[in-house]
This record gives C-alpha cells, structure tokens and sequence, in this order.
C-alpha cells in the first residue's frame, strides 16, 4: 500500500533583541543561573510586563521576509499552565490575533521547487530551563531564559517528506539569518521544531490522525525523528491499529520516539487576553519602513552569486543558505581572483570540518580565506600544505601566511633543493630505480611519495616528478 | 489636642512652622498603635524602626530649610498587598506570610521621593478578595465605631488604621470597591481613580483591568494632597495612562453652581438600608440648594453588572494567582512526594475558602466550552457598560449614588454566605467596569450610629470635578468631623 505523509511545522526562534520581550534583562545565553533576572522575569507578586518594541520590529521583519501580511492590530494573550519553569503559570503569547499571517516561502528539494505556507506567525516569551540530577537528584530551576523572545512560525500542512521539512526549516534558518534577528543557534535552543505528522493513503483527501513530536533541535532530529514517526504509524496502520492524537518526544541519542502524553490529557490552556498589555497597533507607514529596510535575502544573493562570480547554482545554493558562509564568500572575494577555489573551500573542508566539530561560527575571517586561495595559486604552498594550513586556521583563526612562515611551509621550488632530494631518495631506494627500468610505472608514483616525505610535503609536486623522469631516463 | 486626630494639611502646616517634629508626630503613632492597635487589629506589621529614622530625616531636613516633597514628614500606612522592598507583603495570605518583597511599587517609590513616613502594612482581606477583611488569613480587623462591625473591605485595614487614628491617610486598592466601601463603613473619604491613572507596578494583582491603587483620608483635601503624589505615568506599567499632571487641590473650590447630578435609579432601589437611602436623598438637597441640577437616570446595564465583575474578576485572578506554586516563593507544603503533589497541597494549604473558590470560579470561566458562554459574554457587557457610562456623561458632570446599600454589618454574620457578601458590592463594582473615578464621601449615620457613605462617579479621568463636588459637600456639612469614640 502506497502512503502520503503530511508533515506542518512548528518553528520557535530566539530572536536576538539584547534584552528580553517583556523586562530589561540581558538575553545573553549562558551566565550563572538565575543572574539576568528581574521581578518582570522571574514571576514575583505585583511585577508588570511591558513589551520591548524591538521584538515587534524582529517579528515584522521576519514576516515580511516570509511573505506574510501583517496585523495592523494584534493582541497578545496569556496561555496558562503550571510548569517550575514557567514563574507566572502563564506564557504571554498571541492567540487569535498574530502580528503576521498568510505567509509562504520556496523550497528545493532534489531541484523541485516547492510553496509552503504559512498560517501565521506570532510573538511569545520563553520559559526558564530546569536542570536536572545536578545536586542530590532534585530539579533546579534557572530563570536566565525566561522572558526571552519567541517567534513562533506555524506553517500549512504542505510538506510531504522529512527532506521537505529540512529544507523549510533550512530555509527558514537562513531568512532569519540574513535579516540578523535569530542566532539560529541550535544547540543552544535557539532554534527548535515541533513536527505534527499524518500519514493517509495516496489519493485520500481527508487528513490522518496526526501526532505532535515536540523540541527538535538539529536537523538531523528533525529528519530521524520524521522518518521513525512515518514508520511507526505506517506500521501501526497495517497492523489495523488507530493512530492516536498525541503529543510525542524524541530521543536523539537512542533514535526513538515515545508518547510523552495523550489527548485525553491535553492541557486546557485557557487562553485570554493579556490584561496587563494593550493592543499592538502598527501604522502602515512602520509596516513600510521596515519592508524597505530589509537586506539582501538568500534568493537575490544567490542570483548574484550566479551572475557576478559564475558559480554553479549548486553551489551559489549551499553558500547561500547560510548567511554566516554567505558573508564569508562575499569578504573572501573581495581579495581574491578565484571565486570558485573560495566556493570549494566553503562548501568542501569548510562545512565538513563545522559539522564535524560542531562549530556554528566560522572561526577565520574572509580575507584569510582569500590568502589561502593566494598561497595555492601562486604556488607557494601545495594543496596537501593548504589542507594542513587550513586545519590550523580553523582550529586556531590564524593568518594562513603567518602560518606558512612560522612553521616554514612554504613550497621548495628551488631546483637544487629539489635535486638534492631526489637524489637521496634514488640513492636509498635502488630496488624502485630497477622496477621503474623493468617497466613498472608505479615506482615513479612511490618514489615522488617519498621525496614529498623526505620534505615534509613541501616539495613542488610538479617538479618532483618532472626530475625523477629526468633522473630515471638518464 | 491629639497630634494623631489632625489631617495632613494641618500637620503641614505644623511641621514647617515647628510646632512639631515629624519624630514626634510618629512617635505618637506608634504609641498609639501598640496601645490601641492590639483591640482594632490593623496592623499587619508595623515599621517602627525604618519610620522613626525616616522621621528623623526628615525633622534634619526641615531644620536645614532644604526642599521637601508633598507629604514630608506625614506617616502613611499601606494596605500589605503593595510591595515595599525588604518589608513583608503577605496579602493577608499564609501563602505569602513571610515574602519579603525584593522591590518596591512604582506609588511606595513616589511616596518616598515626597518625603512621606511609610508606618505599617495594613491588614486586608486575602489577596484583596471581600468586602469585611474577614477573609484576612491572620485576624479580623474591627470597625472602630463598633468593635463588633466590620470595617468593610477588602481595605478594611486601611480605613480602620486612618478612622481610628493609626495612621494620617492610608493607600488602599480598589478592584470592586475595596476603598470606597471601607471608607463608607469607617467615615472616611476614599477614591477609586480612573483605570490607568496611578500606576499598579508593585500592586499585587487580583483583576489586572480593574484593580487601582488609591488614598484613604480623613477630608477631601487630604484626598487631593495624596492623590497628587501618586499619579503620574508609568514606563513599568503599560495600562499607565499618559495624560497630563494635574494639581487636584487647585480644585479644592466650594462652587458647583448649574453643574449637573445624574443619579442612576438602578442604586436607589431595591435592597437599600433605609437609612442609606435618606442620607442620599438628603445629601442630593444639600448639592441642590449649593445650585446643582440633580436629574433621574439610568443605567440600564446595571442588572447585569454584578455577575460581569465576577466572572472578569475571577478570570483574571484565577490566572494571576497561578505564581503561587510553592516554586520560588512563598508557602510550600512540607508533605509532597511529586511535582503535581507539591502544587496540589502547597495551593490548597496556602490559600484561604475566598480565595480558593474564585480561583475555580475563575478556572471554570475561562475553560474552554465556557469561554464564549461567560468571558466573551461579560467582556460584551463590559463594552455595553462603558459606553452607557459614557452617554451619561455627555449629560452630566457627575453621577451620585450610595457608596454600599447597607452599613457596616455585625462580625461573621454574612462569612456563610458568599452570594450576600457579593450583593453588597453592587453599587461599586460597575464603576470598576467602566474604568472610570469615583469618590466615597460621609454623608451621615445611621439609627445604629454607624457611618453612612455617598459615591459620587465622574468622566474618565476626571478626578478633579469628584474633588470640586466632594470639596463643595464637605464645606457645607459636618459628617466628615464625627469621630468614633475610642478609649487608649
């Protein structure tokens, strides 16, 4: 049997206004617990919120830049629970009247485009974090995070696979990168996922029973936990089972999913207007304002990147969907002759050696991108020289020049060091001289091998081997 | 004379001429408190170190001609549901018996940079929630006309500490008519201002779109000194109103000629003590004969308006009472082997009936299924209420009508019966739901002896006619010069 999934997402967003939405805290990430507090923050008696405008400045920016309209007149609202890291027992949020809606964005998947829709877009306040187990196996509560400011981005159930998903979530990312209102930093919760997920028979109209797997953080959880949540109620489905309506954690270290609580137990949130606050009214002229101040977004970047520099839409796609990459290109270029050496770095060791490390900032500037890209051309370093230059770039953000010189990497071009070289290498290695006169190629190959070994790979490959050919002719 | 029975424009005037010193006048206080506080139970906590010094600032002040504030040297007791940082702020409650509040409300920050003496926190019902302070998790407060009344509330404290001499004024705050029926009940002028005029920042909040802070005096005048101090727009508090600063005793004035009187015939009917209704009426001969017009009106909404306050009131403190989890502060059950357990019994052990019965008044309204059916419907009457409020004031420049349709009633004989309790706030609550002023003034007593008050209602934002009007009574009558008899 054939089934479509139909995924919509949840996307919350830490925007990165200095100070939190509703006091003058700082919303600095980290910083001993419960030290960026305030009465406003921490719930006490008496304590009144009053919104910090640059949130509403952030979250228009993020609508616009998502194709939303906006509320002229919005409303926030108080979503009440008791949780220890909620202070007040209610989350101010929005409900009925979000600051923006009827939105949508395009995706690329496999280099077939895509809409998704967005509902709506509204404005919130974080909670506070619980640390667990840490002393005597009680729970700790840390403030630091409450107040924060939220976006929430609801999309239409428009998606159809897991890669789908990666790709808005993706897309998203790099929106509200490029307008500098999110970190987008998912380690760090800045970022993070709620997936509702249906599956139907192809050709079915009606949607399934879906499931909500709440707090993903990494895209890899995204796609994994998509992926498990699909197999399981497909299995569930031909087994004859219902799927029930619930909301559902995952597990990224174990690769599962579980049930975290059922329908018959959902929270009645109680939403009401939020009398300590008045209506957000915007004027049509700050509306304006704002959409004529946004930046360069990916879509025009990429073409730009396209036109200007000639690079492969593949690879102006990758750049752009990260404006930290993005930016760097842009520097490196400015200094460089070889846009496309710059795209292979940035695309090739560069997001390998990120993602491998789990490094979110690039740790080197553009500009000592560019002099890398110069060493190689110039032929003063060899590309193996250049991955090594490039490893204590990364590892360190040192000038690659500094670099070559302090540790005196710079390539031996000079035609008596390199013959000094290959004639120590034939003259410890008679038996490859006697292979490669017998007709065997490959000693050739051994013997350069060991002469770059002999110079610590700083020999001019070229050369190397144009002697040894010389030498062995002879 | 006794220093404590004089009003804060005649202690004024003594302190700058150095007649007396503001240590000594709080001295008195304090002395009077530990000797007759202990039968009337005001008191919730009495600030006698931090005040004396305070006084004694202040008296330096004074001998060096330096500058001083509205209010200097003038003791001031605060109702204990406004936050003063490093003093307890129980809100009557066992929940929050020993919060010490870590900062202090916007009006306690105006009363200091005045130069006012804060004396003590004043007892009150729980979290403001009652019309008698009978719901005070600690004691009964007495009335102190009759020890065996109450003195009304939820500000009962308040009125019974500035009735009896425990204070020169007192701040209260006002959700349905916690200072003005208090103020009735004790023979005191009391004024709930327009939503949005004094700050609520540090207030602890029963119904945030109705609660305001407000003084409780011994005059009109006073009123207006006091009222001057606290207004003012807020940055730390956004439903603040950003309106202009008025100088109120500039309309301490004895002159109401051809201003016109609304009274709303739905607070002259049925219900009211008869003696309440003649001192009305004969309250509306008085302004006539002062050259008012005093017409018949109605505000047909009125029937309405009682269940609306509940269901918004409750709402709102059905969420704003949701911080008292035994989390961060406050009481926490010592028996609690899970999370749920722990707010469960923390909840239920710290809070009193009152409080807990409109939390699940509140908890149901705004349920969902019963959101549209109450909330929606009473946030409808609401806007019908405002409005109707406003037409009447296109025709008149002030409403009259009784403060509370009965007198101060005997100790524990309505605490049975909530619904009776509730009945009585008939006359204050719409003007709370309107969001508009009103001012309880004495106009009489009753065959018990047991003061009467008059509501008199203005415009929003119009405080400064209320005081015109009130001044104007006062200057023409006596009631307000009637003292309770009280043995120290």
């Amino acid at each position: 049997m054939d089934y479509e999934v139909v995924i919509g997402l949840e996307v919350h967003a830490e925007l990165s206004t200095k100070t939190k939405i509703y006091c003058s805290c700082s919303t600095e990430f980290g910083g001993e617990p419960n030290t960026h507090c305030c009465p406003v923050c921490t719930g006490m008696p008496g304590a009144l919120p009053v919104l910090n405008k640059k949130v509403v400045e952030y979250a228009v920016k993020a609508g616009l830049a998502m194709n939303c309209e906006i509320a002229k007149d919005s409303k926030q609202d108080r979503k009440n629970y008791f949780y220890p890291d909620l202070p007040k027992a209610y989350q101010i949020s929005q409900f009925d009247l979000p600051l923006c809606y009827k939105g949508h964005l395009d995706i690329n998947v496999d280099g077939i485009e895509k809409t998704i829709g967005i509902t709506r877009i509204h404005i919130e306040e974080d909670a506070g974090k619980l640390n667990h187990d840490e002393y005597g196996g009680e729970a700790l509560v840390d403030l630091n995070r409450a107040c924060v400011p939220l976006i929430e981005i609801v999309s239409e159930p428009d998606m159809r696979s897991a890669q789908e998903a990666k790709a808005y979530v993706e897309k998203i990312k790099s929106i509200l990168e490029y307008l500098e209102v999110s970190d987008c930093k998912m380690q760090e919760g800045s970022l993070r996922a709620d997936v509702n997920l249906s599956i139907r028979k192809k050709g079915e109209t009606k949607f399934g029973t879906r499931t909500e797997t709440k707090n993903l953080n990494s895209f890899k959880a995204i796609v994994r936990s998509i992926e498990f949540e699909i197999d399981r109620q497909i299995k569930a489905v031909e087994k004859g089972e219902e799927i029930v309506q619930e909301t559902r954690r995952w597990d990224d270290d174990r690769g599962i999913g579980y049930a975290m609580r059922g329908k018959e137990d959902a929270h009645d949130y109680r939403y009401f207007p939020e009398p300590d606050l008045s209506l957000i009214k915007l004027t049509d002229e700050y509306i304006n304002n704002l959409r004529n101040s946004l930046p360069e977004l990916p879509e025009s970047r990429k073409q730009r990147y396209i036109k200007d520099f000639e690079l492969p839409e593949y690879d102006a796609n990758i750049i752009t969907a990260s404006k930290k990459l993005a930016d760097l290109f842009d520097e490196a270029v400015k200094t460089s002759k070889n846009p496309k050496s710059i795209s292979n770095w940035i695309m090739g060791d560069l997001t390998r050696m990120m993602s491998e490390n789990n490094v979110e900032d690039v740790p080197f500037t553009g500009t000592d991108l560019a002099k890398l890209v110069g060493l190689i051309d110039n032929g003063k370093i060899s590309s193996a020289i250049a991955k090594k230059v490039f490893e204590d770039m990364f590892a360190n953000g040192k000038d690659p020049e500094k670099i070559v010189e302090e540790k005196g990497m710079l390539q031996i071009s000079d035609e008596g060091a390199i013959k000094e070289i290959v004639m120590k290498v034939l003259e410890n290695n008679p038996q490859s001289i006697a292979d490669f006169k017998a007709g065997k190629d490959k000693a050739l190959g051994f013997l350069v091998g060991q002469a770059m070994k002999e110079s610590k790979g700083k020999a001019n490959p070229q050369m190397l081997n144009k002697m040894f050919l010389d030498e062995l002719n002879k | 004379m006794d220093i404590t029975s004089l009003t804060i424009h005649e202690l004024k005037d003594m302190l700058l001429k150095k007649e007396i010193t503001s240590y000594e006048l709080t001295k008195a206080y304090i002395d009077r408190i530990k000797k007759l506080d202990p039968k009337i139970n005001a008191y919730i906590t009495v600030c006698e170190e931090s005040a004396l010094a305070k006084a004694k600032e202040i008296d330096d002040k004074i001998d060096k001609g330096e500058k001083l504030g509205a209010l200097a040297g003038i003791p001031i007791g605060i109702k204990d549901n406004i936050c003063i940082k490093d003093i307890k702020t129980t809100c009557a409650s066992k929940m929050l018996e020993n919060f010490v509040a870590p900062y202090s409300a916007t009006v306690i920050e105006k009363l200091n940079a005045e130069d006012a003496i804060i004396i003590g926190k004043l007892n009150m019902d729980e979290f403001a929630m009652g019309g008698s302070t009978e719901r005070s998790a600690f004691f009964i407060t007495k009335n102190p006309w009759d020890f065996t009344k109450v003195p009304g509330g939820s500000s009962g404290g308040s009125a019974a500490a500035v009735s009896a001499d425990l204070a020169t004024a007192a701040l209260g705050s006002d959700t349905g008519g916690s200072i003005r029926q208090p103020a009735s009940f004790c023979s005191l002028v009391g004024l709930k201002t327009t939503y949005g005029l004094v700050s609520r920042y540090g207030l602890v909040a029963f119904a945030s779109s109705l609660d305001q802070i407000g003084p409780l005096t011994k005059d009109v005048t006073d009123c207006a000194l006091v009222l001057n101090c606290l207004t003012g727009k807020d940055d730390k508090d956004t439903t603040s109103a950003n309106i202009e600063k008025i100088d109120y005793t500039q309309y301490l004035k004895a002159d109401i000629k051809g201003l016109k009187i609304g009274m709303p015939k739905e607070y002259m009917g049925e219900g009211l003590q008869t003696d309440v209704k003649n001192a009305v009426l004969e309250a509306k001969k008085v302004f006539e004969s002062l050259g008012a017009i005093v017409e018949e009106c109605t505000i047909p909404v009125t029937q309405y308006l009682l269940p609306t306050y509940y269901i918004l009131a409750c709402a709102e403190a059905s969420s704003n009472l949701g911080r008292f989890d035994g989390i961060r502060y406050g009481y926490r059950t010592p028996n609690y082997e899970t999370l749920k357990e722990l707010y469960t019994k923390s909840r239920s052990e710290g809070f009193g009936p009152e409080v807990k019965r409109r939390i699940l008044l509140g908890t149901y309204v705004l349920s969902s299924g019963y959101y549209d059916a109450y909330y929606k419907q009473a946030q409808k009457v609401r806007t019908i209420a405002i409005n109707q409020f406003k037409e009447l004031f296109e025709k008149y420049d002030v409403l009259l009508t009784p403060t509370s349709p009965i007198t101060a009633f005997e100790i524990g004989s309505k605490t049975d019966d909530p619904v009776a309790m509730y009945l009585a706030d008939i006359c204050t609550v719409s003007i709370n739901i309107a969001g508009v002023p009103a001012i309880s003034i004495p106009c009489g007593f009753d065959s018990n002896k047991l003061p009467i008050g008059m509501q008199l209602i203005g415009n929003h934002f119009d405080e400064k006619t209320l005081i015109q009007f009130a001044y104007t009574y006062e200057q023409n009558t006596s009631w307000y010069k009637n003292k309770p008899e009280l043995e120290v």
